[in-house]
């Protein structure tokens, strides 16, 4: 699929195979257990996974859109994003870069 | 034989099931979507499906991207939900009808849709939310057979494709010797997208042009590329797949008796719409 829709990353086989360890790692987290040794030792938990230094990092800073364009699909990132508590408001904030009432106000706004 | 009453189509976003543990029905966030259900209710006591076929997309809680099945038929004699990860409640287990699987797996491989065949499958938040909004008491009066849909890994089964699976579905269950009731069920949708700096785009027109041919016209709707898709109804618009595959596998005439519209719930545009099989008899007598 050719990638041209703005702020869009189709998750293609490009994106699957870069992405596979983080996706990996974020598809274990449908385990409590695996929550918690990620938050008990979260460099620990991404050198298991074997995440690549952008990935690592992407995960480090909580970066969305980072995680994205190393490959991170966004079903298995949501998973990771539940670790810290956040939803996909609070992840849709973060990536389009306004504050989760400005993101909400303009879900409502969509509807009217 | 066995008979087709009708579909449903409903979104199926993971905090509804949380807003149910909540009993949040009645807040105003929440209440224009559920009373969007209360004729669903109706429709369903009056109705009385024995079995419902549902067609949704795994989110990863059965498929990885190791083995990534493009239709997946479930053969088991019971679904059970799990924990997804993101904190909401697990749903109780759904009961299968392994026999009419079967039946659907030989038919729909016969017809050239050679599927992946599970006996054992765990069902997500796209199967069990749905199952959750028909039946609010949370007892399932009907046994399922569900049939996912991959919207995760690019290529994706076109519009198209999905619309002629339904009608194989149909088909199928059409020529099934036992005499049941059968409910058709599409999941997810409409417009949203999760992911990206486009995230949170929602488009009401054509959401509702959507709704609008779903009935009547779906060839119309099934005409849209994958990518033209994400264009018009965002990244995970595509689970509309979903709803083709419930179209599809009505007849060619159906009558939209119910549809509730309303943005958002949580990033997305939540629908939900009921269509009754007619038959030709009863399109002549009208």
């Amino acid at each position: 699929m050719v990638q041209d829709i703005p702020g869009t990353t189709v998750f293609d086989g490009g994106q699957a195979q870069k992405g596979y360890a983080l996706n990996a790692m974020c598809y274990s987290f449908n385990s409590a257990d695996a929550r918690a040794a990620f938050l008990a030792d979260e460099d620990a938990y991404c050198r298991k996974f074997g995440l690549n230094e952008e990935q690592r990092s992407a995960v480090k800073r909580r970066d969305v859109l980072a995680m994205i364009e190393a490959g991170g699909n966004i079903y298995y990132l949501a998973k990771l994003a539940g670790i810290f508590g956040l939803n996909v408001q609070d992840v849709g904030a973060q990536q389009t870069g306004v504050t989760v009432d400005e993101f909400k106000a303009k879900l409502a706004a969509a509807g009217r | 034989m066995a008979r087709i009453i009708g579909g449903i189509a409903t979104t199926h976003v993971p905090s509804i099931g949380q807003a149910i543990a909540d009993k949040k029905q009645n807040d105003p966030y929440w209440s224009p979507f559920f009373r969007g259900f209360d004729y669903v209710h109706y429709w369903l006591a009056r109705e009385k499906p024995d079995v419902a076929v549902v067609f949704y997309n795994d989110h990863g809680l059965n498929f990885f991207l190791d083995k990534m099945p493009t239709f997946a038929v479930g053969a088991a004699a019971e679904y059970c939900n799990e924990d997804e990860g993101w904190g909401i409640p697990v749903s109780r287990a759904v009961k299968g009808d392994p026999a009419l699987s079967w039946h659907l797996i030989n038919r729909l491989v016969a017809d050239e849709f050679d599927i992946t065949m599970c006996q054992k499958m765990l069902v997500d938040h796209a199967l069990t939310i749905p199952m959750a909004l028909m039946w609010p008491n949370q007892k399932w009066p009907v046994k399922v057979v569900p049939i996912a849909i991959n919207t995760v890994q690019h290529p994706l089964p076109s519009m198209a494709r999905c619309l002629k699976l339904g009608r194989s579905v149909g088909r199928a269950i059409q020529s099934y010797p036992e005499d049941l009731r059968v409910l058709i069920v599409g999941t997810g949708g409409l417009s949203h997208q999760l992911d990206g700096k486009r995230a949170g785009f929602i488009n009401k027109e054509f959401d509702k042009l959507c709704m609008d041919k779903l009935a009547s016209e779906p060839d119309v709707l099934a005409n849209y590329s994958i990518h033209d898709w994400i264009e018009e109804s965002g990244a995970q618009g595509v689970e509309f797949v979903n709803w083709m595959a419930m179209r599809g596998a009505l007849n060619a005439r159906v009558a939209e008796v119910h549809r509730n519209y309303h943005v958002p719930i949580s990033n997305t545009a939540a629908a939900t719409v009921v269509l009754e099989n007619r038959t030709e008899a009863e399109v002549r007598a009208a």
